[in-house]
């Protein structure tokens, strides 16, 4: 015991901690896509994340079995996404805006999804694929450890993160990543920019809601705020992922993993910050500064590098 | 082969910011012409450029590439005809992916993509027999990120990109222009042996008149978004830059013409 604090506590946190960094991994998977591969800040994701819990706690209050909820978490958060693109391309709409937009619509939309607020999910009566009770009764002993859900969300992480190789991989992929880089480029090689923008914002957004309908599960609700500042933790996820592993992880799977990882590391962090027993109020202004900052390391790195260019006489 | 008829551009209509930049501009173009296109900054040459490339919808006019109407197709329907190389060498490659990404890429242009592997190893091979001929040393470095490469490193990787799939038509706009003199010159004949072996139908904006003169089997000079001068054949092989300049004080009924186009 030092200053009150008992490190114990911390560690009967960890796990918890790495089974919701893990969910919220997928939705940074998600917005590296956005964020990284087409170069769109999409905020869409604070609605659709809510929208792919609501749509899946109410599928299976209902009676639906598991896989039909998540596959339809899944199409309905790509349509949020293609609503932005829409606005986005087709009616000429800043990305930012239209993801505000759709964002705005979403709270509506998911408050009627629900029917109210907030939405239980009462893992007695259900069959899920991840709940916070299963992995205390798997620390406890009283369940086998393959329903934990690190290991279930593990290897959903890693079936997502290969199938995205695959996908990225292809002509159709390539297109994608090219559009992000070179818009110029791309159409001049005839690849048709909004539609692949369209495209790339329906699946982010697919894997989103992903993300909400297993922490719904996991949680054992979908509540409206649940998405809320999402965004925020999608980047931070990112960011975090990129600065601790931009050497060693140069392969885009890889990549893929530094993200999930990154979101783990996130959620230790809260963690411990919440057992040093900081007003939990803050947690959401320490995300803000946090990822501000690391946003703004490469763009103070390009203003020192392009100063002492300036220098030089040379221009190849 | 590409046929303009009376194409017309004007930026910012009915603002005070109105420009004219094509001012009814015809020109037909026949298989395996290589024109050079000279003019005065602002004389409208990039414009017609894009307005070829279909980089924005034209008031008025036709385009027409082999008797195909194409003056509503979108920029990227175009590509299937067309390949080009800009003046930036940053805007002819995407930075963050490969050496060969990038030609894996343009060797798809107009092709629709699918869910096929984006790069073969057999193309690979082919591509590295490709970049030796650039002999910059390229083909040791197939997955360097091309935003590692220097400016004449990227535009030579351009223009290998624009012919790897043999385009009909093949613009280029002044780009040499941000290259060192060096680079420029070599980049420019590489240019010449491309366009050469594979006959390609070419428009190449340059702001070297010498280099205007040297290549090609015809010359166009702008002025305020017109088509003044027109040179071909025998008429072009005796052009010298003195005989030019005089042509155009005729044609514009000013000597500003030497300031005006030797300073730009
Ligand atoms: N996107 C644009 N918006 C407004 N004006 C433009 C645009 N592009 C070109 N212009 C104007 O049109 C004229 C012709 O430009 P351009 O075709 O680029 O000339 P250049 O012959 O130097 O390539 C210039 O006066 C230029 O300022
Ligand atoms: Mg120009």
């Amino acid at each position: 015991m030092i200053l009150g604090l008992n490190i114990l506590e911390l560690f009967a946190q960890l796990p918890g901690a790495v089974a919701q960094g893990l969910i919220w991994g997928i939705m940074a998977i998600g917005v590296y896509i956005t964020f990284r591969i087409l170069d769109i800040a999409d905020l869409t994701v604070d609605g659709s994340f809510c929208t792919g819990g609501a749509v899946c706690v109410m599928l299976i209050v209902n009676g639906y079995d598991l896989f039909t909820a998540l596959m339809v978490s899944f199409i309905v958060g790509m349509l949020t996404g293609l609503v932005t693109g829409l606005f986005h391309t087709f009616f000429g709409i800043s990305a930012i805006l239209a993801g505000i937009l759709t964002q705005l619509g979403l709270w509506s939309v998911n408050l009627a999804i629900m029917g109210k607020p907030n939405q239980a999910l009462n893992v007695n009566n259900y069959n899920l694929l991840v709940s916070l009770r299963y992995l205390q009764e798997v620390i406890k002993g009283t369940r086998p450890f393959y329903w934990s859900p690190i290991l279930v969300v593990g290897v959903f992480v890693a079936f997502l993160i290969a199938i995205l190789y695959w996908f990225f991989g292809t002509e159709l992929g390539s297109s994608i990543r090219a559009t992000g880089n070179n818009q110029n480029m791309s159409r001049a090689l005839g690849i048709n920019t909004k539609f692949n923008k369209v495209l790339g914002l329906m699946l982010s957004n697919g894997i989103v809601a992903l993300s909400g309908a297993l922490l719904s599960q996991y949680q054992g609700f979908a509540d409206i705020n649940m998405g809320r500042g999402a965004i925020v933790i999608g980047l931070a996820a990112v960011i975090i992922g990129e600065v601790l592993f931009a050497r060693l992880f140069r392969n885009f799977s890889l990549r893929l993993l530094g993200v999930v990882i990154g979101a783990i590391i996130y959620y230790i962090v809260i963690q411990t910050v919440l057992w040093l027993k900081l007003n939990p109020n803050y947690l959401k202004l320490l995300s803000a500064v946090v990822v501000s900052v690391f946003l703004a390391i490469p763009h103070w790195k390009g203003k020192l590098f392009t100063a002492r260019r300036k220098g030089g006489s040379d221009r190849a | 082969m590409l046929e303009l008829q009376n194409v017309s551009k004007t930026f910012n209509p009915n603002t005070v910011n109105q420009k004219v930049a094509l001012n009814g501009v015809s020109l037909t173009l026949k298989d395996g012409d290589f024109v050079t296109v000279i003019g005065g900054n602002g004389a409208g040459k990039s414009t017609m450029l894009n307005a070829v490339a279909g980089v924005f919808p034209i008031e008025s006019g036709r385009i027409l590439i082999d008797k195909t109407d194409v003056t509503s197709l979108p920029e990227y329907k175009r590509a299937i005809y067309i390949s080009r190389v800009f003046q930036d060498p940053m805007m002819g490659t995407a930075a963050s992916m490969g050496i060969d990404e990038n030609l894996a890429l343009a060797l798809r242009r107009g092709k629709r993509r699918g869910l096929r592997w984006g790069i073969t190893a057999k193309e690979r091979a082919q591509y590295k027999e490709l970049l030796a001929t650039l002999d910059l040393g390229l083909e040791q470095r197939l997955t360097t990120k091309v935003g590692l490469l220097s400016g004449g490193q990227r535009q030579a990787l351009t223009l290998l990109m624009a012919t790897l799939k043999k385009p009909k038509l093949l613009l280029l706009d002044e780009h040499t222009a941000a290259l060192d003199p060096k680079t420029a010159v070599k980049v420019l004949e590489m240019t010449e042996d491309i366009v050469r072996r594979n006959n390609l139908t070419t428009l190449m904006i340059t702001h070297n008149m010498k280099d205007a003169i040297a290549h090609g089997n015809r010359l166009i000079m702008m002025y305020e978004g017109r088509i003044v001068i027109d040179i071909a054949g025998e008429d072009k092989k005796k052009l010298t830059v003195e005989k030019l300049l005089d042509l155009f004080s005729k044609v514009s009924g000013s000597d500003e013409a030497d300031d005006k186009l030797l300073l730009s």
